[in-house]
């Protein structure tokens, strides 16, 4: 029981108001944070990697204060973070809990990877068509090829 | 139908019923003209890349159909020599036309024409992605040879990872009970992408590197040209070459079904002799001839005429 109140402590009331990014792959914990730009942030933020999970084996967790994110932050999480939950906390309390998940098409976020699309040759918004969400495969609606992996580059 | 086709941009974007109906339709083209279904419409043909027999097929079918054609032009003397953006072309392109046939070499470009233009488009081939019109006109000459798609056989020779005519049949035929095999040299082997999307269809698929042990079964031989400059190897490129001729002795020596036909989507070098031309197997050209009424079916199509 101790064990539990400590995670409870640490994966969530540690911030009174704001947004926990949890389940994140241990390894695209510093991506996500990129994605959320928390190094402009002036509020608290916690960023830890490497705590054990169940689920993940090793998981990192991202806890930022007084902030909600945007749907579009919420898809970049998605494609670089597929297992990733978030948590809205009020008030130190959970309020919302929801894993990250990827809608049927997304726009602009992505850049793609062919060098002959069009998207990359003249000033028009990517858009992509979500053909698998975990692990994440887009096709571009220009070019129609497929990306996976490592080829999705965020913009 | 269900949904009414307004461009055409991808072989994709049709299921099987979707594909028999342009099929259906093109056979009734090639049936009964009809010199004056779009009469009052014009064509602008936008070929940014150079082409002349889809330029020429495209600019037939239209005229056969009683409509006009506007040439966009060299690509090297337009605006595009000026800087001017292509959705800007393609805006001002839709002023002067009703529907568009374009070719481009950046992948994409027909779908951004057919967002920007508020017009009809047709794909006249966008880079290495998609030509739907060549499926569509090779689905339509499968189908008169042979009297339907399903339950054949088909063998596509040579450089399958390039060729996106190979890809775009081989997606369209995975709407039908057909087994598809795959011949080519180890370096030219069709990309994993398209296996895999048969693989998810449940299509029987298989590859082959010797031509000469999947020839005797094959109801259909599609053929495509070897492109020398994919080799870095200029001696594989000699191997490759010549291990890969169709010619009248190898149909004799292997022992081909009556029924075989062989299609190319032309221009041919080296892989197809001539002495293969007379004979019942050749319907290359015939393919070339189906460009015409499938393409009057699209154009009739998406002006809404069908």
């Amino acid at each position: 029981m101790a064990q539990q109140a400590d995670r409870r402590e640490l994966n969530v009331s540690a911030i009174r108001n704001g947004t926990v990014i949890d389940h994140i792959h241990s390894e695209a914990t510093f991506k996500v944070a990129d994605i959320l730009q928390v190094q402009g942030e002036q509020d608290m933020v916690l960023v830890a990697m490497n705590l054990a999970s169940s689920r993940l084996g090793k998981k990192g967790i991202i806890k930022i204060e007084n902030r909600e994110l945007t749907p579009d932050e919420v898809n970049k999480i998605a494609l670089i973070a597929p297992e990733a939950t978030l948590n809205i906390i009020s008030n130190f309390q959970v309020v919302d809990k929801a894993r990250v998940e990827l809608p049927e098409s997304i726009e602009r976020i992505v850049k793609c990877f062919n060098p002959r699309c069009i998207t990359n040759n003249q000033p028009i918004v990517t858009k992509f068509e979500v053909i698998e969400s975990s692990p994440p495969a887009l096709r571009c609606l220009y070019c129609e090829r497929v990306m996976r992996g490592e080829d999705i580059i965020l913009k | 139908m269900g949904r009414p086709i307004t461009s055409v941009i991808s072989i994709r974007g049709f299921d099987r019923k979707g594909i028999l109906y342009v099929l259906e339709q093109s056979g009734k083209m090639e049936q009964r003209p009809h010199p004056r279904l779009l009469q009052g419409h014009v064509l602008g043909l936008m070929f940014v890349e150079v082409s002349t027999r889809t330029r020429l097929s495209f600019a037939s079918a239209m005229m056969r159909l009683g409509g006009q054609v506007l040439d966009f032009g060299d690509p090297e003397r337009s605006s595009f020599k000026k800087g001017e953006g292509l959705s800007d072309t393609i805006r001002v392109m839709a002023g002067y036309c009703d529907v568009i046939a374009i070719r481009h070499p950046w992948e994409g470009a027909a779908r951004l024409a057919a967002e920007v233009s508020g017009l009809p488009v047709i794909n006249a081939g966008d880079g290495a992605n998609q030509h739907p019109t060549q499926t569509f006109l090779d689905l339509y000459t499968i189908q008169k040879t042979h009297g339907g798609i399903d339950g054949l056989t088909v063998g596509f020779l040579g450089d399958l990872r390039y060729s996106r005519t190979v890809q775009s049949l081989a997606g369209a035929m995975s709407h039908f009970d057909c087994r598809q095999c795959f011949i080519s040299p180890e370096s030219l082997r069709a990309p994993q992408h398209v296996l895999e999307e048969l693989e998810e269809r449940g299509v029987q698929h298989e590859q082959f590197s010797d031509l000469g042990e999947v020839l005797p079964q094959l109801d259909i031989l599609y053929c495509t040209r070897i492109q020398e400059e994919r080799f870095a190897d200029r001696l594989e490129y000699e191997q490759v070459k010549s291990s890969y001729r169709v010619d009248r002795a190898l149909l004799e020596h292997c022992g081909v079904k009556e029924t075989l036909r062989i299609m190319h989507p032309l221009p041919r070098v080296d892989e197809l002799s001539e002495d293969l031309d007379a004979t019942p197997y050749a319907v290359y050209f015939q393919q070339a001839r189906n460009g015409i009424p499938v393409r009057q079916a699209l154009l009739a199509m998406v002006l809404g005429k069908l």
